[in-house]
């Protein structure tokens, strides 16, 4: 297994897990800061194992390393309680709740992308249409849009970012505000 | 007792780490890329795997909208008409689930006046509200901000309680929170701000902030804090001591859920608790206040704390009510 073929793996296999493993976080970590450093630690763990063999079947794999890494967070932060720890790991995890259907993702896919470009703050989402759109350099949506260069690398970051919670974080029906 | 508070090996920061992805990403996609930022880009990624599984996350919800161009006429309308309205609000649900204020969709754009909005915790809670401009705010328990987040102007007013502010620097458009006549602007800043009945308290973790009047009857006293400054202002004056970064650290615990006491009288302790709890945690006795306990303790579990102090000094724990009274 060549690394581009780990990294496709991941993005086809790891990252639509993010709603389930994000809500099993939300659920199992007092912390709501902590989350978004969680789940990258979790991911590179899996990304690591990875390099060595693929784990299968993958969601299970993933709920492990997430349940492993709370519970060592949880002896090391000396949330005081052994007790809390155990309860983690009478919890179990919910892995059984369905991964969301590949085909329903798929005929949805273009009105999640629509949904997710609407909720954009109106000046990112200008930039990002102008560069991913119209296919613009970002001088070009510089001039267009009449501001600094950096402004426009700042809305595109601020676009990547929302985007990627937009599109991985939520799951397709957790209530688009409309 | 000896349950000593510890240094917990930071966690990778997420938020760091996923704006350079988002600044590697866009420079690569938009701006002149040569060979020499690509291997620049090559050594970030293989620096490690969280450098590496945050960018493909990036860049796999960006190649997903590559699709987007099937809607492209559509879309290219909309960005010509977006309004240049300046009080339109950044706010942008956070993706770690505030799941509150959304709602307000492009209807609120029609009425030419600040979106203020106004966030607040209950005792006992803790929210982390993210805004479009990258900032994040948190805050602890019994806490209520007003937020002013256009693209003219970033302010926020602290009413009541403690928030710790991550701000997205951006010298054009200052940062500022305003707590009773006085004005605290960001210069590149992370930093805490605690609202008391009579003063209030500035801890600054990283970068820079001024403090300073924020109307014509404050004083005119001003003060530039760095890493480390505690300042304490009232009405009429400021003071600022140095603290170790180390011991504002265990007092910004509250943002991991956590109390942490380093030889603190369990009077204190139950003060503690009692800003977290609408249970209320009593000592009554003197002798038993000014017994001394170290450790970290979930804020919102006062029964386990409760026990702990039960078993540890062999004391009397009595519950009435809502009250958990510590005896002999």
């Amino acid at each position: 297994m060549s690394a581009a073929d780990v990294n496709a793996w991941f993005v086809r296999e790891v990252l639509p897990l993010e709603p389930i493993l994000m809500t099993y976080l939300r659920h199992h970590w007092p912390n709501k800061g902590d989350i978004e450093d969680l789940r990258q630690e979790i991911y590179a763990r899996v990304h690591v194992a990875a390099q060595k063999k693929i784990p299968q079947p993958v969601k299970p794999f993933v709920f492990t390393v997430a349940r492993n890494l709370l519970i060592n967070r949880a002896r090391q932060e000396r949330v005081v309680p052994i007790e809390a720890v155990a309860d983690l790991e009478a919890l179990g995890i919910a892995i059984d709740a369905p991964a969301p259907d590949r085909t329903i993702i798929a005929r949805d896919e273009l009105r999640r992308l629509q949904d997710a470009l609407d909720q954009l703050p109106p000046r990112c989402r200008e930039a990002v249409i102008l560069g991913r759109i119209e296919g613009l350099t970002g001088r070009e949506i510089a001039a267009r849009m009449n501001v600094g260069t950096a402004t426009v690398s700042e809305h595109l970051e601020n676009g990547m970012r929302l985007l990627a919670n937009l599109l991985y974080g939520e799951a397709p029906d957790s209530g688009k505000p409309k | 007792m000896t349950m000593e508070s510890e240094n917990v090996p930071a966690l990778a920061d997420a938020d760091a780490i996923e704006a350079r992805a988002a600044n590697w990403l866009q420079r690569r996609q938009f701006w002149n890329w040569s060979q020499d930022d690509q291997a620049d880009l090559d050594r970030w990624l293989t620096e490690s795997p969280v450098h590496l599984v945050t960018f493909l996350r990036l860049e796999a919800a960006w190649n997903r909208t590559e699709r987007l161009v099937a809607l492209g006429a559509a879309n290219a309308e909309r960005a010509e008409a977006v309004p240049r309205n300046p009080f339109r609000s950044l706010f942008v649900r956070a993706a770690a689930g505030l799941a509150v204020i959304a709602a307000l969709g492009v209807a609120a754009g029609f009425f030419l006046k600040p979106q203020d909005r106004t966030f607040a915790t209950p005792v006992g809670g803790h929210e982390t509200v993210s805004f479009a401009d990258g900032t994040r705010i948190e805050l602890d328990t019994n806490t209520v901000i007003r937020t002013r987040m256009t693209t003219e102007q970033r302010v926020v007013w602290l009413e009541k309680g403690d928030a710790y502010f991550r701000v997205k620097h951006d010298g054009a458009h200052p940062f500022m929170v305003i707590v009773g006549n006085r004005r605290v602007t960001d210069l590149g800043t992370e930093f805490l701000v605690s609202r008391r009945p009579k003063n209030f308290e500035v801890a600054v973790m990283k970068g820079r902030v001024w403090l300073e009047a924020a109307d014509k009857q404050a004083p005119s006293q001003s003060a530039l804090l760095l890493p480390g400054d505690v300042a304490v202002a009232n009405a009429q004056s400021v003071s600022v001591t140095k603290k170790p970064l180390q011991s504002l650290t265990s007092a910004l615990a509250w943002r991991r859920g956590l109390l942490v006491f380093d030889h603190t009288t369990l009077a204190d302790a139950a003060v503690q608790f009692n800003r977290y709890n609408s249970e209320k945690l009593e000592i009554g006795d003197p002798a038993v206040a000014s017994l001394t306990i170290d450790g970290s303790f979930q804020a919102n579990n006062l029964e386990l704390f409760a026990r702990v102090i039960r078993r540890a000094f062999g004391l009397r724990v009595e519950t009435q009510g809502d009250r958990t009274i510590i005896s002999r």
